[in-house]
């Protein structure tokens, strides 16, 4: 028997399959010709688990989802319920999400700059993306208690109003934010191994991307205009003034240019928004015990990560029937094996890096 | 004359080995520490500063902690090959110190103290020799490992290496034409006449090759694939625990200080302070002996060097990194010496 062919199994615990991902690589020498995905080892059944929970007790189980983007999760499925039970939320409460949405977007995207420049080997990146994402969660931890599952929405509004102190945060934020990107940039844009490790690798045709589902930077940076702030807005994004970054080689470098342009525009929604908020309450009156006449909704929000959507249907009761979640790591996994073909296994977890995957979402 | 001749041709020698050992596993523990503190401090953390005054005992906390680990060795390994692999890359990063000289010779009434272990003819090839057996050491692991990570990380480390032994001997080669050499003491002492060999200009670029090759060689980042955590785990040495695995660690940071200590010695003058041939500066080098200060000063800064480069740099990919060897270490190396003989056949 010839042995042409070798196959490694990579994970689910290896130190850069960002969890518990398992992948069956077939290799020749270091030539990938075929992965295969195994999913499942952080399997929760969260979306069984919620049919046994009432509709304000999901909130927080959706922190556990994607747990690097816990608001984003939190403003998905609230606006879904809002929109099936038609409660109105208060202008200043729509600000306020926009704002905690938006950091979370920065903390998440600075969590991604560090693994996937780990990935590739620039492991100072990690710590200076970390320096500023702990400030984003010392922010949080100001706001609502809570650091990484924040539960930092409710349904109706967000849980507090923002004080002074995490005003001041904020501020502090979107100026110390620039500053930390500027560096990262002047590691890694110009650099002649990150350029050799990204430009022209993982790409994906836009069509294809469109045809496989692909959402979020990963789909903008193949030159895709879609962007569900911009798109379909909710939650008063129609009020910002943002730019939706776009890539055009639909490689790894391009996808690390939009990510990092991204949170330039997220301060930017920000600063507005602080600067604009308007006064009033942060809270609508929900009924503690909130039940929902039969009915269904699917909502979906710019997450970090993509398009995250939830398909809610109500039966009358305090409880949903059914709660099925749209996640985007899932979805943008399918592709990785189209991008990986012909790569070298270096490139393999550089392309992972760089579609920015969670397992709690893939996994639910 | 004969109790003499025992002492002299005996005793000191082989205490002077013995030094050199522990000078080297000395090293080794200030690498490790200063490496971390190093990192740290680039990357806004603080690093190990609990064990000892700032952490300066970590690495003998993690010594001691290796070799009280359980020794692994999987069913399906190769007894031999795994075995003797740690001890192959140890003695393969220690041998070569015979021949480097740590310092200057400090004359005694009828003796003359020396820095260095031996003195060769062809010292400079032998240390090229002897620190490319590490080769087997890197084949033998991976292969014996009997798994897969150390065997594709073994193979990386072996065409690595083997790539970049070409060019630096030929950035060593142009060293050689001006020093007219093998002898490392010769190399030096040729220095303290006609000043560093950097201070040449077309010993400049023979330098900067030398030193991208000498980190492909010791597989430190930015070329660290054999080992590449985030592809390979660990490479070649994934299978390792315990004892075996410090011995690999321990000979990655000798050849670091191997690497450090030729660059020194052929490009940055050895032992001599700055300008020795600068009768104004002869105070930088006040009595005989000084010089192991100056050797020691320099080797630090190109050590540095290695921790500040491994915080600053992604990692090559392997296709790349053979370019880089092929396309442009060689061709540059081959150019630099045909220069380097034009220019000496000139004078």
């Amino acid at each position: 028997m010839p042995y042409k062919h070798i196959e490694i199994s990579m994970g689910p615990q290896h130190p850069s399959t960002h969890g518990v991902l398992q992948l069956k690589v077939t290799a020749d020498n270091e030539v990938v010709l075929n992965v295969e995905p195994v999913i499942g080892y952080l399997h929760r059944g969260m979306e069984k688990l919620w049919e046994h929970r009432t509709y304000p007790q999901i909130v927080p189980l959706t922190d556990r989802l994607d747990y690097l983007g816990a608001i984003l999760n939190n403003l998905a499925y609230v606006l879904a319920v809002e929109k099936l039970a038609g409660i109105e939320v208060p202008k200043r409460a729509q600000y306020i999400r926009v704002i905690l949405a938006e950091l979370q977007r920065v903390a998440s995207h600075l969590a991604w700059i560090g693994f996937n420049a780990n990935d590739i080997g620039a492991m100072s990146v990690l710590l200076y993306g970390f320096i500023e994402r702990e400030g984003l969660l010392d922010l949080f931890e100001e706001y609502c208690g809570a650091r990484l599952t924040v539960h930092g929405l409710r349904i109706g509004g967000v849980p507090h109003d923002l004080t002074p102190k995490v005003c001041e945060l904020i501020r502090g934020v979107v100026t110390s934010v620039p500053r930390r990107l500027a560096d990262i940039e002047a590691l890694l844009s110009e650099n002649r191994i990150w350029k050799h490790r990204t430009v022209g690798i993982g790409r994906i045709a836009p069509a294809e991307a469109i045809q496989y589902g692909l959402t979020g930077p990963a789909l903008r940076a193949a030159g895709v205009r879609w962007d569900i702030r911009k798109n379909i807005p909710y939650s008063s994004y129609e009020d910002f003034d943002f730019d939706v970054p776009l890539g055009t080689h639909s490689d790894v470098y391009d996808r690390y240019l939009v990510r990092m342009a991204e949170m330039r525009q997220s301060l930017r929604i920000i600063t507005q928004a602080l600067d604009r908020l308007p006064a009033g309450e942060v809270r609508a009156k929900v009924p503690r015990l909130l039940k929902i006449p039969p009915g269904e909704v699917f909502l979906s929000v710019e997450a970090a990560k993509g398009e995250l959507g939830f398909y809610i249907k109500s039966n009358g009761t305090d409880k949903p029937e059914r709660v099925k979640m749209k996640a985007p790591s899932f979805i943008n996994m399918q592709c990785f094996e189209k991008m990986c073909q012909g790569h070298l296994i270096a490139d393999l977890v550089a392309i992972l890096g760089s579609l920015d995957i969670v397992l709690g979402e893939i996994d639910k | 004359m004969s109790r003499e001749l025992f002492i002299f041709e005996g005793l000191i020698p082989l205490l002077k080995a013995a030094a050199v050992c522990i000078y080297l596993m000395i090293m080794v523990i200030i690498m490790v520490w200063l490496e971390r503190r190093v990192v740290g401090w680039l990357q806004g953390r603080l690093g190990p500063n609990r064990v000892g005054f700032q952490g300066v005992l970590q690495p003998i906390a993690d010594t001691v902690k290796l070799l009280f680990k359980e020794n692994i060795m999987q069913k399906q390994a190769d007894w031999l090959l795994f075995n003797i692999a740690p001890i192959i890359v140890l003695v393969s990063a220690l041998l070569p110190f015979c021949f480097i000289p740590l310092g200057d010779s400090i004359p005694f009434k009828n003796y003359t103290f020396t820095f260095w272990v031996a003195e060769s003819p062809v010292g400079l090839l032998l240390i090229l020799g002897l620190s490319s057996l590490s080769v087997f050491a890197l084949v033998f692991g991976g292969w014996g490992s009997n798994s897969k990570y150390p065997l594709l990380g073994g193979l990386r480390a072996v065409i690595q290496i083997l790539s970049y032994e070409i060019p630096i001997g030929l950035a060593m080669l142009a060293v050689i034409f001006y020093s007219q050499s093998l002898n490392m003491v010769d190399i030096v002492q040729k220095q303290a006449v006609t000043g560093w060999n950097i201070g040449k200009w077309p010993l400049i670029v023979p330098f900067v090759i030398f030193w991208i090759c000498a980190v492909a060689e010791t597989n430190r980042a930015p070329f660290d694939l054999p080992e590449a955590e985030s592809e390979l785990v660990a490479g070649f040495h994934t299978e390792y625990s315990g004892i075996k695995f410090a011995f690999f660690f321990m000979a990655e940071y000798t050849h670091m200080v191997l690497a450090s200590s030729l660059a020194v010695v052929l490009f940055f003058g050895g032992w001599l302070a700055p300008f020795s041939q600068v009768k104004a500066l002869a105070w930088l080098h006040p009595f005989p002996g000084a010089g192991v200060f100056w050797y020691f000063f320099k080797i630090m800064c190109f050590l540095y060097l290695y921790i500040w480069i491994r915080g600053t740099f992604p990692r090559y990919r392997f296709d790349e990194l053979i370019k880089l060897a092929w396309k442009w270490m060689v061709p540059l190396a081959l150019l630099n010496i045909f220069i380097v003989a034009l220019v000496r056949l000139h004078s």
